[in-house]
């Protein structure tokens, strides 16, 4: 657009414009349309999904992959209901996300009118914060004012709902006097994140982490929302402190670090479960003590002193109470404490020998395991992760679902770039990973996107693949199909006496590689481990169109180590060939 | 100095929040979908239009008063959060309260007197009384007045402001 915007929905998309918004994702109806029509001469690609729900996580995919906010715009009443769940997910997971969504006139509010919904009331509990535009002058302040609470403090979805009228340039009331949407103050009298930690604190966290014998540092996805990974490599090092790297950080710290631990939590491995447990202090950085990390709470970690930095202050205290808590950046509190450090000298450090030596023993007796496949076994989803990992560079960006692949993706990856791995993680959405890993490509074209999905997800989502043949995005997604609702399986396996209840998809149906060519995906079927790398490489030779691969995967496989729900961390669950070592070790501190 | 009436798991916050449509929907929505529990709640505009003031007195029975006030912080449209120290504030609640005068209007009036209650209305067999005072002194005169026959009762949630002497 050249000339100034007249009315709202022009102003709307020009600020959108202004916000550097590059990509968004959306589908078009009744109440949104006058702000379609200045769609066409945007300088913004727009990307058609074939659901709303998709659009969202589209966007989160962006956002996670790019750190830029996601964008998605769809219409009013079921529409905005779909979207929804997207952002209940950005809001647990910290995503910066910025939603648009058209609302009736201003007039049938309240009326029950077609496609009538009351989206600012419904999203209000999943949302940073929302808005309802009454009067268009407001829109290039509103969209400036959406965007600065979704990237600032702890980032967050924010809604912005938009009454066709004052979009609509046939109605009087859209008429606008255009102005830059930063040249206005704002007006949020309520909103001032905090970024510096107070320097006192971390001062005393620096000297409590001088002192301890056992220490711990407990990433979480805030290092990533803080762009704090080089930070964090530089305050690990110095101190050589072990690190382990919740699912929302995986790739914060490296994994072929020698200080990186993995994973911890109900399905992280036994070193870094085991290390937290032991630990005699916790240095918590971007995490929020979530109960997949805590177990059981009364008993985790009992000895560890705790120093928590986190930028919502509310999450100070709020699960584990804190022996120093800071209110900050994470990237400027790890600057403050390395510079501290520094200053303390080596000489001011404890003596740490003894639980480097401690924990690298248990990196030895309990490295991540499985049993490799009998002849006419079904494919080992680990072995199949493997093969993923092996044939992939580094860089790859890699997205997923939830269930039992997401956590076999997540141990058995190896991540060592930061903005890699992409999954749902607080609300644990099925479906997440195809329309995620668009989001990813369209914002990082360059890059090679896997998804890897289960069967139960992908039947949830999969319609967004005509959306990346569409839209020329392509992906690669590694179907894990096991017929089950695997994760599901594996509890009632576990813990309801192996009485299978509703889990059962089909061993017949659907046939997913018709259904991905259908979609204009290749599809691919592997069903023996020496075809598994060979349709690994094909895949990634193809770069025109998406691809899918089916592993025909072992049902009975299941994710291991496992802390059962309601148990402590100590009581961690191995696979079944290394429990006899735990017995063995049943002293050992 | 006026010493809190309330239970000491209750405790009262005091927030400048934005006067805004959805702005109670948003506090009250935050006290529901954590699980906090608001024992009373006034809300009206302040000197300044742009804000309105809440007091709130919560139970913290179960969770701790930091965490319903950092949660309410974050709340975009809360621009100011605040405990008032119950040993240095001063806290007022009003009654409105209508009662069966029957045979004993005498013995009514005295209590009137005796607490310098308004009558505000008055009919053949009931009067409408209006009292403000503070919360605990309310509910005094509430179980005084139980005896002749509560017909209808209206208590606004208390309001207060720290006080002048610390």
């Amino acid at each position: 657009m050249s000339t100034n915007p007249t009315n709202g929905g022009e102003a709307l998309v020009r600020a959108l414009e202004c916000e550097g918004v590059e990509v968004m994702f959306g589908l078009p109806g009744g109440a949104i349309l006058p702000v379609y029509d200045p769609i066409i001469d945007s300088s913004i690609r727009h990307v058609l999904v074939r659901h709303e729900q998709g659009a969202g996580h589209m966007a989160e995919g962006y956002a996670h992959a790019t750190g830029k906010p996601g964008v998605c715009m769809v219409t009013s009443g079921p529409a905005a209901t779909n979207v929804v769940t997207p952002l209940a997910d950005a809001m647990l997971d910290s995503v910066p996300m910025v939603c648009i969504t058209g609302q009736v006139p201003l007039a049938a509010i309240g009326t029950d009118a077609f496609q009538e919904c009351d989206t600012t009331g419904i999203t209000m509990a999943v949302t940073k914060h929302n808005f309802l535009v009454t009067d268009p002058q407001d829109i290039p302040r509103i969209i400036h004012e959406a965007f600065h609470i979704a990237t600032t403090g702890r980032p967050g979805p924010v809604l912005v709902d938009i009454p066709k009228d004052i979009v609509d340039p046939v109605n009087p009331r859209s008429a606008m006097t255009w102005y830059e949407p930063d040249s206005v103050p704002m007006e949020l009298p309520g909103y001032h994140p905090q970024t510096d930690g107070d320097p006192a604190l971390i001062q005393e966290a620096a000297e409590l982490i001088a002192h301890a014998e056992r220490p711990v540092l407990y990433v979480g996805g805030g290092i990533l929302k803080a762009r704090a990974a080089e930070p964090l490599l530089e305050l690990a090092e110095l101190l050589q402190i072990p690190v382990v790297t919740t699912l929302m950080a995986r790739g914060a710290f490296p994994d072929s670090h020698e200080l990186c631990l993995g994973m911890p939590g109900m399905h992280g491995n036994y070193t870094a479960v085991t290390a937290m447990q032991r630990a005699d202090l916790l240095v918590s950085l971007g995490a929020r003590f979530d109960d997949r990390v805590t177990g059981r709470l009364d008993g985790f970690a009992p000895d560890a002193k705790i120093i928590h930095v986190d930028i919502d202050p509310a999450e100070l205290g709020k699960v584990r109470q804190y022996n120093v808590g800071i209110q900050g950046d994470c990237k400027v509190v790890i600057e403050g404490l390395v510079d501290i450090t520094k200053k303390l000298g080596s000489g001011a450090q404890a003596d740490r020998s003894a639980w480097r030596s401690t924990v690298s023993g248990w990196q030895e007796k309990f490295p991540l395991t499985y049993e490799q496949s009998l002849p006419g076994d079904k494919l080992k989803p680990q072995f199949v992760m493997e093969q993923l990992r092996d044939g992939n560079p580094a860089d790859t960006i890699l997205c997923s679902g939830v269930g039992q692949h997401q956590m076999h993706a997540s141990q058995f990856w190896r991540f060592d770039h930061p903005y890699t791995w992409i999954n749902s993680g607080g609300l644990g959405t099925m479906g997440f990973s195809i329309p995620a890993a668009i989001g990813a490509k369209a914002g990082m074209p360059d890059r090679r996107v896997w998804a890897v999905d289960g069967d139960g997800n992908f039947q949830m989502t999969a319609q967004e693949l005509v959306t990346a043949t569409v839209e020329d995005i392509p992906i690669k997604v590694a179907l894990f199909n096991n017929s089950y609702l695997g994760m599901v399986r594996q509890w009632q396996e576990m813990f309801y006496d192996e009485r299978f209840s509703e889990v059962h998809l089909s061993d017949h149906v659907p046939d997913y590689v018709k259904w991905a060519e259908s979609m204009g995906a290749v599809g691919i079927r592997v069903e023996s481990p020496e075809e598994v790398a060979p349709a690994i490489a094909k895949a990634n030779e193809i770069n025109d169109r998406s691809v899918v691969i089916e592993f025909v995967t072992d049902a009975r496989e299941n994710v291991f180590p496992m802390v059962p729900a309601g148990a402590t961390n100590s009581d961690v669950v191995v696979d079944p060939s290394q429990q006899h070592l735990l017995d063995d070790t049943g002293g050992e501190s | 100095m006026n010493v809190s009436s309330a239970s000491p798991r209750w405790h009262t916050l005091v927030a400048t929040v934005e006067n805004k449509p959805g702005v109670l929907a948003r506090v009250a929505g935050l006290f529901s979908r954590r699980g906090f529990n608001i024992h009373s709640l006034a809300v009206a505009p302040t000197d300044d239009e742009r804000f309105s003031r809440i007091t709130f007195t919560v139970d913290i029975e179960g969770t701790p008063l930091d965490q319903v006030v950092k949660q309410l912080d974050k709340l975009i449209n809360v621009v100011d959060i605040s405990e008032l120290n119950p040993a240095h504030s001063v806290e007022r609640e009003l009654m409105l309260i209508t009662v069966e005068v029957g045979e004993y209007r005498k013995e009514l009036m005295e209590i009137v007197d005796d607490y310098r209650a308004y009558v505000l209305s008055e009919g053949d067999d009931r009067l409408m009384l209006s009292w403000s005072a503070r919360p605990a002194r309310l509910d005094e005169l509430e179980e005084r007045l139980r005896p002749f026959g509560i017909v209808e009762l209206q208590r606004t949630g208390r309001v207060a402001l720290p006080s002048l002497d610390n």
